[in-house]
């Protein structure tokens, strides 16, 4: 079997037992891109030469030593491109490394390349992109969802060993549940946001797309820990994620939201999803009927405060200090409406106008302002519901990848297919999705497990339990 | 003061004005419709009882994190000009706002 298809655990025993080389690592991986690139664009540009030339140097023996990553388009890499899939930025070269980049430098990774996504993280199906859609790679005519799309679609077609995504609603999880992956979002605070580029401050983090659960907690642990540039980020130093691998989750309570399992959902997505909750019982685990009764809340509120944060962010975008500026213009303020217009897309567009609307006067108070009132109530419930369990086990996404253009049309229809995943970022919650399953036309389905605040282990935990004693995470898309 | 949704519809236009967009009359349409039915859907808000809610950063004791007031290494003026659209002299070259 081609390098390519090895999760980052295999392949460092490979590179330590000096079975291969991380050049041969490196080519394997360029090969597979040339082979399936052209169908699935996960992809937005690469640096053949410099992987080349890392994995020349390459230090083995470093956490990370000699394994390529992936990188979504929106964490700043010193020297290299960084458009977040937006015209806007076309030609724009980010001088600073993100503290994550430095972190998987320091750590022995080569960074591959940089991956396609929704223009300023803002969609759920890697169509907003100014480079164009990329394709499911279980199925070409289907979504592999957003905004981390790339990302989940180059793990999922062994174009990547492993990737980083953000998540500001979802936005690791759902396409990890769409492309049959493992996404995993820390917890708020967890990792640090510096050369992120910034959509919704509050809700942002970045986290891994891998392979197996026990690569997303190996690259959560190079990732995360205090970070003086980061004022947002947890002041101690991170933990070991990966401490309670392998440990049984019998006896601990998990709990099952009732008000996720309404009206709307795929049947095929629910019938998986009872099959998950049994195994997890056949396990040991005692799975217990919980509420969270602001559930029908969550879409509103998200759309509310992220729009409003957005609005906010993406002003520094005005074609004035980088990014691309409207030739021709007579004055200040149609150089800035014409670089914005030109340069943003409808999606960006849409959510700075909302944005802007319920931050405007005689509007924050009935909109913004009532919306984190909510997402109070929202915490709360979450607060509530792990007096009584450990963890939450959810699907993922209330469907599977759906058509490409099925949705475009109708933002809120696309807005609400994040109904499951939402609710963890306004809470701050760590969640991690994994594959449970497919459906009879062969589409991945993601079973979420959600944990409180700091306590990426209890998630980790249960999600190798799962995955360990199931074999969804060892198929691989019909790519050839 | 009335805290409950007002039913006036969104004026994209203006709002476009205030978030520095330049819109086509064409886009301007589109997203007055699209913009109208999120609208109409957020007015779900009201439902919720939000009396007494603390905010986060409101709470007592709450204290914002701050840095050390130290100077730390940043970018060069070369580097932080490298991505300008225009520059003269170790300087953003800006449109003129003062006539």
């Amino acid at each position: 079997m081609s390098i390519a298809f090895a999760t980052i655990h295999e392949l460092r025993k490979q590179l330590l037992a000096k079975e291969v080389h991380p050049k041969e690592v490196v080519e394997s991986l360029l090969d597979r891109i040339s082979s399936v690139d052209s169908r699935i664009k996960a992809y937005n540009y690469l640096h053949p030469e410099r992987a080349l030339e890392s994995a020349e140097k390459a230090d083995v023996s470093l956490p990370l030593g000699g394994i390529p990553i992936a990188v979504k388009d929106l964490i700043s890499v010193r020297g290299e491109p960084c458009t977040c899939s937006s015209r806007l930025l076309e030609g724009y070269i980010a001088p600073y490394d993100a503290t994550v980049i430095e972190r998987l430098r320091a750590a022995g990774a080569i960074l591959l390349g940089r991956t396609n996504m929704d223009e300023f993280a803002m969609g759920s199906s890697t169509e907003n992109s100014a480079w164009g859609v990329t394709r499911n790679p279980w199925d070409l005519s289907r979504v592999p969802g957003g905004s981390s799309g790339g990302s989940a679609a180059a793990v999922a077609a062994q174009e990547a060993i492993a990737a980083l995504g953000s998540d500001t609603g979802g936005s690791i999880r759902q396409p990890a549940a769409f492309c049959g992956c493992v996404g995993l979002k820390p917890t708020y605070g967890r990792v640090s946001r510096y050369g992120l580029t910034a959509f919704a401050s509050s809700l942002d983090q970045i986290g891994p797309l891998t392979k197996t659960v026990a690569d997303a907690g190996l690259l959560l642990e190079i990732i995360a820990g205090a970070d003086p540039r980061d004022n947002t980020c947890e002041p101690e130093p991170a933990p070991s994620f990966s401490t309670k691998l392998g440990e049984e989750i019998r006896g601990m309570t998990l709990g099952v939201p009732k008000e996720y399992f309404v009206s709307g959902m795929d049947p095929e997505v629910e019938a998986a999803m009872q099959k998950a909750i049994a195994h997890l019982e056949g396990l040991g685990a005692i799975l217990r009927e919980i509420s969270l009764p602001h559930t029908p809340y969550s879409i509103a509120t998200y759309y509310l405060v992220a729009t409003a944060e957005a609005s906010a962010n993406l002003a520094r975008f005005d074609g004035m200090r980088y990014g691309r500026r409207a030739p021709g213009c007579n004055d200040l303020l149609e150089t800035y409406g014409r670089t914005r217009d030109e340069g943003f897309g409808r999606e960006v567009k849409r959510r700075i106008l909302l944005g802007t609307y319920s931050l405007s006067s005689g509007y924050y108070d009935a909109y913004y302002l009532r919306a984190q009132k909510v997402r109070m109530r929202i915490r709360e419930d979450f607060l509530t519901a792990f007096r009584d369990c450990q963890a939450i086990v959810t699907p993922t996404s209330p469907m599977p990848a759906f058509r490409l253009g099925e949705r475009t049309e109708d933002p809120l229809q696309m807005y609400l297919a994040d109904i499951f995943t939402i609710a963890v970022n306004l809470a701050g919650l760590c969640a991690i999705s994994l594959p449970c399953g497919f459906t009879q036309a062969g589409l991945p389905i993601g079973l979420q497990i959600i944990g409180p605040m700091r306590k990426e282990e209890t998630v980790l935990q249960v999600g190798y339990a799962y995955e360990q004693s199931t074999s969804w995470h060892t198929l691989r898309p019909p790519l050839g | 003061m009335d805290h409950s949704v007002p039913t006036v519809g969104i004026d994209v236009a203006y709002v476009a004005g205030l978030a520095r967009l330049r819109l086509s009359p064409e886009e301007i349409e589109t997203f007055g419709n699209q913009l109208e039915q999120v609208l109409a859907y957020v007015k779900k808000l009201e439902e919720v009882d939000v009396q007494d809610v603390v905010l986060a950063g409101e709470e007592k004791g709450f204290q914002n994190r701050l840095r050390l007031d130290l100077a730390l290494p940043e970018l060069s003026p070369n580097e932080a000009l490298e991505n300008a659209p225009q520059q003269r002299g170790g300087l953003f070259l800006v449109p003129r706002i003062i006539e």
